[in-house]
């Protein structure tokens, strides 16, 4: 049995103010209980399982109407169809004229937007002086505040008519799947700059260090070595610009036309995805109707999509993830 | 050994090199045989660093010896490890960083306007208090120095096993190339970094305190990989262990930190500067002999 004998050696410093002698002063059993942790963690729960339960529920209603719509309409008329008619007298239901002007879109967004991101993000994570970096940055932040609304009237009175046709002197008419691509490239730059930037920044000095003191320069440097290690942040960076190039609604609605056609070349006019979704649910069409259910159709396969993209990027970065 | 594929794009004359390979190399040489004024690789004369307008090292006059290793000791914050980072100009990236006086390097002048860091980093390497391999496999961390700089090599693999051999890392590593260099303990990255930086050929190889994160044999097995290098190249070790210093310095230089009065700004000055024997046996200065003797710093 253990006894209350021993007390601390002299000098050790007093930890209560409780006699040495005092068995509570050696008390480890809990005190008074502490409700609001209860509360906090419960609370802290319930915002982690929302975001699961919202994206169950936007699955399910989606699913419901999509599968009323493919019981009328076979799977591989909607997928592999090649024109989309849904509100003719013969109508038709093949959705591959929405996925090439959404691809179109898609592409040419990241052609502009993976150069000119990428190179803001090396540019203010390697080169520019903290100085230039703290007013470059809430200005490239600004651009992401944007209404997309107003890229899109952007892309109709600005870039259409001043760049491609004047400058360019190519032969576009007002709606093109290039003009809403390339302002939706714009728009997504500050997420891939923004986010790669924090990538890049978060490599140790140590790396930098270590590559100027083999007599890298600083562009070899921030190529070679900077930048791979941080690849997967940049590629999540990508992805999310990705992700938001073919769900943007407002911009190709303004300004990718609204002929749903096979796009064969970036300066026709063509409706993608969410830009017919964005037409079509004005509100005239009943509830329950197959014109109804089309819109869900259309909505699940953006959905599926999307989700495909994910997941591919998911095994990308976790390929090239270099760990340090 | 150690070829010199940079020598002809060097305006002085390169001292030739030994040919006899290191594992076999007899014996090492002892103290006593460091001539009494060291022949200088680098020398600085009146060397001041500052950053912005805090004053870290002053008038710094220094000659370091060619195929010496030369200790620098003293006390935390006496501007050893800003002095080291000066004399490979790694100081360039700290933007507040300014240098007064001179660094010459076989004579020329490191700091002169036509001078280019990135050609003065590839005749002075550097390795760090931690180690630092990139996140790449252990074959392309030493290969990284050689590509980036463009050097002439037969046949990479070759001089990749060379650095790994001359580094002592070779029988450890060498089935596993191609491995994250990520995997080694850390006194295998130290040697991998060491491999990294004799790749590129370096004259001298500057060391900021290379074992104060190792345990006891690998600081053991990176001080007796310092004697071997010693025949080939010219070192500079930052160090806080005196013992360290005593058991591989030819030369070692005492710094202490003066305080300003007004600003309270410490500032590091070169106390005393001799072959390590002395410095150890029979220092000249009284604040040398109070640091070794343990009664301050």
């Amino acid at each position: 049995m253990m006894t209350d004998t021993r007390t601390p050696a002299a000098g050790s410093p007093l930890r209560s103010s409780l006699p040495p002698g005092d068995p509570r002063a050696r008390s480890i059993t809990r005190g008074k209980p502490h409700h609001g942790e209860r509360v906090v963690k419960v609370a802290l729960r319930l915002s982690a399982w929302l975001s699961i339960v919202i994206t169950l529920g936007i699955a399910i209603s989606l699913l419901v109407p999509a599968l009323e719509f493919f019981a009328e309409v076979p799977v591989t008329e909607f997928l592999f169809g090649t024109r989309w008619a849904p509100t003719f007298a013969d109508a038709t239901f093949g959705v591959l004229p929405l996925v090439t002007a959404t691809a179109w879109t898609t592409l040419i967004a990241l052609a502009v937007a993976v150069p000119f991101g990428l190179g803001a993000a090396i540019y203010l994570a390697e080169y520019a002086r903290p100085r230039v970096r703290k007013i470059i940055k809430p200005v490239l932040e600004v651009l992401a505040g944007i209404p997309t609304v107003v890229f899109g009237f952007f892309a109709i009175n600005f870039v259409t008519p001043n760049v491609l046709q004047s400058l360019l002197g190519l032969n576009v008419s007002t709606f093109s799947v290039l003009a809403a691509g390339m302002v939706m490239g714009v728009m997504i730059i500050p997420t891939i700059a923004s986010l790669s930037e924090d990538a890049m920044t978060a490599v140790p000095q140590a790396m930098r260090q270590g590559s100027a003191a083999l007599a890298a320069n600083r562009m070899q440097t921030s190529l070679r070595v900077v930048f791979p290690a941080a690849l997967s942040g940049i590629i999540a960076a990508i992805v999310l610009g990705i992700s938001r190039a073919i769900g943007e609604t407002m911009i190709v609605a303004i300004a990718a036309g609204s002929r749903a056609q096979m796009v064969t070349d970036p300066t026709m006019e063509g409706s993608t995805m969410t830009g017919f979704i964005a037409r079509a649910a004005l509100g005239d069409s009943r509830v329950g109707s197959l014109e109804y259910n089309t819109l869900f159709a259309v909505g699940l396969l953006l959905f599926v999509l999307t989700m495909i993209v994910n997941m591919i990027s998911v095994q990308i970065v976790r390929r090239f993830r270099q760990e340090y | 050994m150690t070829t010199h594929p940079h020598a002809a794009a060097i305006s002085v004359p390169s001292p030739a090199r030994s040919a006899t390979p290191l594992s076999t190399r007899p014996e090492i040489r002892t103290h006593t045989e460091v001539p009494d004024v060291p022949d200088p690789v680098i020398e600085c004369e009146d060397l001041s660093v500052y950053y912005g307008d805090f004053k870290a090292v002053t008038d710094v006059s220094l000659a370091f010896g060619h195929n010496e290793i030369t200790a620098l000791i003293g006390p935390s914050g006496c501007g050893k490890s800003t002095l080291l980072r000066c004399l490979n100009r790694m100081n360039d990236l700290v933007d507040s960083a300014r240098v007064e006086g001179s660094v010459r390097y076989w004579g020329q002048d490191m700091y002169a306007p036509d001078a280019d860091a990135i050609e003065v980093r590839r005749r002075i390497g550097m390795v760090y208090q931690k180690p630092n391999p990139f996140p790449k496999s252990i074959y392309d961390n030493i290969a990284y120095g050689p590509r980036v700089t463009g050097m002439k090599v037969d046949s990479m693999d070759d001089h990749v096993e060379q650095a790994l051999r001359d580094a002592a890392l070779w029988d450890e590593v060498k089935d596993k190339l191609k491995q994250n260099a990520y995997g080694l303990s850390g006194g295998q990255q130290q040697r991998l970094c060491i491999a990294r930086t004799i790749a590129v050929s370096p004259d001298v190889i500057l060391m900021d305190e290379p074992c104060s994160a190792l345990d006891p044999v690998a600081t053991l097995r990176i001080e007796e990989l310092m004697l071997q290098l010693r025949a080939d190249y010219t070192i500079v070790i930052v160090t806080h262990n005196m013992q360290q210093a005593a058991r591989v310095a030819d030369r070692t230089a005492f710094f202490t930190a003066g305080v300003n009065e007004i600003t309270g700004d410490r500032t590091g000055v070169l106390v005393e500067y001799d072959k390590t024997s002395r410095i150890f046996g029979n220092p000249a200065n009284s604040r040398t002999e109070d640091y070794i003797s343990g009664r301050f710093g």
